[in-house]
């Protein structure tokens, strides 16, 4: 008998993989480097009602090949489902779905907030914490500049918000898989 | 070369030697060089006519179909047939002029941005840049149109492209496009496991739709089938893939499918749908869609599997690789075919208390049953039938009995009113020696009657038998049954004067409003010489049955 398959197969033992995994996914794309490629990705999202929680996109060590890097919320949607819809875009040349423990992935944001005199050291002291920079001051505001995993920028905004939070931009997460420790 | 001389090349290259379409300012160049291209051109009367036509040619011959519009109108008029293409996967190249690439983004005269318009309802677009692309992007689409899952790609050529002169080669071997490889082989260890599991299925159904005829896997979806005493149903997109009438033969399913395929269905234990996509129109509830059964899903776009209904052995291939595969395999098992029987004596009482039935008339009026019926026999059921969208459709499924693949072609996906004309003019141009005839609704006909004339001109003999019962009359079974009754907009009136119609068209007109003498009068159309318009006048208000109300479950099939 051919090894992988059972010599009886009992329909009652049949199970369907589930099309949820409850977790959060992030898709690294790559993808042609031609126009309308990004149009083509967010209109297959849109008509087939999935939705994006980030989106980056940028260059590769290959000029002719953009990466996408989107994560989205494995709870709401089938992500076997999106990948395979991602699949037939003719411009899509390659998906990875990351495996968490195996990918590092990082965010980076920029913060305006108030910084009066009273507040000023203690919106200090939160950037030394969060390893966080100040690029930015003037007599009123602060801009501060974030690097790091999704939670840690959602951290620091908690942090800073009570603080009156003006003007937050952030980039979606980029990621990249582990090297293995032989490599 | 001149790239539109370039792109007639290319499109000789790959074999095309029939296309449809209108010409128009921007596309002037490609006219142009088809002045001297061997390639059989037939001017239709309106863009979606050339793209129906397109199809027609294309599910008739299983060869790529190709239609040329011009920029703006001429392009968005395509549209319907796109997207009906995308939708029945029906191999199609569609070719637009675009305006000058200087005025592109410029709102210029008779521009549209087509490749951002058919976006979603197109496996693939180009739209040119360079005119060295031109030959390139023919060769990639028609590669992209009719590999894997078939489709319709669309070329977007703007006019000062494809005036340049360039440099032109025909290409040798398919194109190779990093981000599309479609994978046709089937994996063994997943055959083998469903190949088991069909080996212990009591109560099992085999589901076919239009992916087996796309596979050309006909002869090979008969020979798993039979090689043990298997039940077979069919899509409105399969039928013809296995033939009817047959012993194991359930009928269509779905909506107005039969009641035994449905029950069937209901009450399988075991479900092998192959190049199926469990429409919703197949379904019903999908909740409560057969709650007894696993499901093997064999289908060569692995975004199908698994998309409405979980499968439980998902095998991604071309259905002409793995059910060879499949039935050698399910062979090897020597399944003891006795533990069908009971499920065959559960079959045969369904098939006794629930044939396909209608009261006939008493007197001379023609029921629309009755009308397919006289069809069957007077066209020995061997032609080519296409159909339009609504009840005389359900009805050419259930009543006329396809013996082989690409005998029946319609609209099944997007369900396009008026897509029966044009699409009988493609299928008799891939055809010639078959007949063909176009079953029409009348609410349908009048959508595309313009393509009267591309058949008298083009001397296309087709015959049309028009289904007429003065309604839109889904559209009206729907009102009368889910609306209580309140019929607005779907009465058709008195005009127009068909067999009229048909005479200024340059067609042989011809009524008939008696059941006596409807076989004789279809006989002497399908005699005729050119084309035939045969205006057939039904009961008004028949419904068609049995039905699946939209949204509800196949044991509670009405009618």
């Amino acid at each position: 008998m051919e090894a992988g398959t059972p010599e009886v197969v009992r329909l009652e033992d049949l199970e369907a993989s589930r099309a949820f995994t409850g977790r959060k996914h992030i898709l690294s794309l790559l993808v042609e480097n031609k126009p309308g490629v990004l149009a083509r990705i967010a209109g297959l999202f849109s008509r087939r009602g999935f939705n994006i929680d980030t989106l980056a996109v940028g260059p590769t060590e290959d000029p002719e090949i953009s990466r996408i890097t989107l994560t989205l919320d494995g709870a709401v949607h089938p992500i076997d489902q999106v990948t395979k819809q991602l699949h037939k875009l003719v411009n899509v040349i390659k998906i990875r779905d990351m495996e968490p423990d195996q990918t590092i992935s990082r965010e980076m944001a920029l913060f305006r907030v108030q910084a009066t005199v009273e507040n000023r050291a203690e919106i200090m002291e939160f950037a030394e914490i969060f390893r966080a920079k100040i690029i930015d001051v003037s007599r009123r505001t602060m801009t501060i500049e974030v690097t790091g995993s999704n939670d840690k920028i959602d951290a620091f905004e908690r942090m800073i918000r009570p603080h009156g939070l003006i003007e937050m931009a952030r980039t979606g997460e980029v990621a990249i898989a582990r090297s293995r420790p032989d490599q | 070369m001149r790239a539109a001389d370039a792109l007639c090349e290319a499109l000789k290259a790959e074999g095309v030697e029939h296309a449809f379409g209108i010409p128009g300012g921007a596309n002037l160049p490609t006219y142009d060089a088809l002045y001297d291209a061997e390639i059989a051109h037939i001017q239709t009367r309106h863009e979606q006519g050339a793209g129906h036509a397109a199809e027609g040619y294309a599910k008739a011959s299983g060869r790529v179909g190709v239609a040329f519009a011009t920029s703006g109108p001429g392009a968005t008029n395509l549209v319907t047939a796109i997207a009906d293409a995308m939708m029945d996967s029906v191999p199609t190249v569609f070719v637009t002029g675009q305006v000058r690439t200087e005025l592109i983004g410029t709102d210029g005269f008779q521009e549209a941005d087509v490749t951002g318009i058919t976006m979603p309802i197109v496996k693939h677009s180009f739209l040119v840049t360079d005119p060295r692309q031109i030959p390139e992007y023919v060769h990639q689409a028609f590669h992209i149109a009719s590999s894997g899952r078939p489709g319709p790609v669309l070329v977007d050529v703007p006019q000062d492209l494809s005036r340049a002169e360039i440099e032109y080669e025909p290409a040798e071997g398919p194109p190779d496009l990093p981000g599309y490889r479609p994978s046709t082989e089937g994996n063994i260890k997943q055959i083998r496991l469903a190949a088991k599991a069909l080996a212990n299925a009591r109560r099992p159904v085999i589901y076919g739709g239009g992916g087996v005829i796309n596979a050309n896997a006909s002869r090979e979806l008969i020979e798993f089938v039979t090689s043990d005493k298997f039940p077979i149903t069919l899509t409105v997109m399969g039928l013809g893939a296995f033939p009817s009438p047959h012993d194991q033969w359930l009928g269509m399913l779905g909506m107005h499918g039969t009641r035994t395929a449905n029950y069937a269905m209901d009450s399988a234990d075991l479900i092998v749908a192959v190049g199926a996509r469990f429409d919703d129109r197949i379904t019903g509830k999908l909740s409560e869609f057969a709650p007894r059964a696993k499901f093997v899903h064999i289908d060569v776009d692995p975004a199908e599997i698994s998309k409405n209904i979980p499968a439980h052995i998902p095998i991604v291939g071309d259905a002409k690789d793995v059910l060879p595969k499949l039935t050698r395999e399910y062979r090897a098992l020597k399944a003891d075919s006795s533990r069908l029987d009971d499920w065959w004596r559960q079959i045969r009482a369904w098939q006794a208390e629930y044939p396909l039935t209608y009261e006939d008339s008493v007197g001379s009026e023609i029921k629309p049953q009755f009308m397919v019926e006289a069809m069957y026999e007077a066209t020995e059921g061997e032609a080519i039938i296409t159909s339009d969208v609504g009840q005389h459709q359900m009805w050419a499924a259930q009543y006329y009995h396809f013996s082989r693949p690409r005998q029946w072609i319609n609209s099944g996906g997007l369900g396009t009113m008026g897509f029966g004309l044009p699409a009988a003019l493609g299928a008799k141009v891939a055809r010639p020696d078959d007949t063909v005839v176009c079953l029409a609704g009348d609410g349908s006909l009048v959508m595309v009657c313009q393509e009267l004339a591309t058949a008298a001109v083009h001397d296309i003999p087709v015959k049309v038998f028009l289904m007429n019962n003065g309604y839109m009359g889904m559209v009206r079974q729907w009102q009368e049954l889910f609306w209580d009754g309140r019929y607005k907009a779907v009465e058709m009136g008195p005009s127009p004067d068909w067999v009229k119609l048909a005479d200024a068209f340059g067609w042989t007109g011809m009524r008939c409003d008696d059941k006596g003498e409807l076989k004789d009068a279809m006989r002497s159309a399908l005699g005729a010489d050119g084309p035939v318009l045969l205006d057939v006048r039904v009961s008004k208000t028949e419904n068609c049955f049995p039905m699946i109300p939209a949204g509800a479950a196949a044991r509670d099939m009405v009618g």
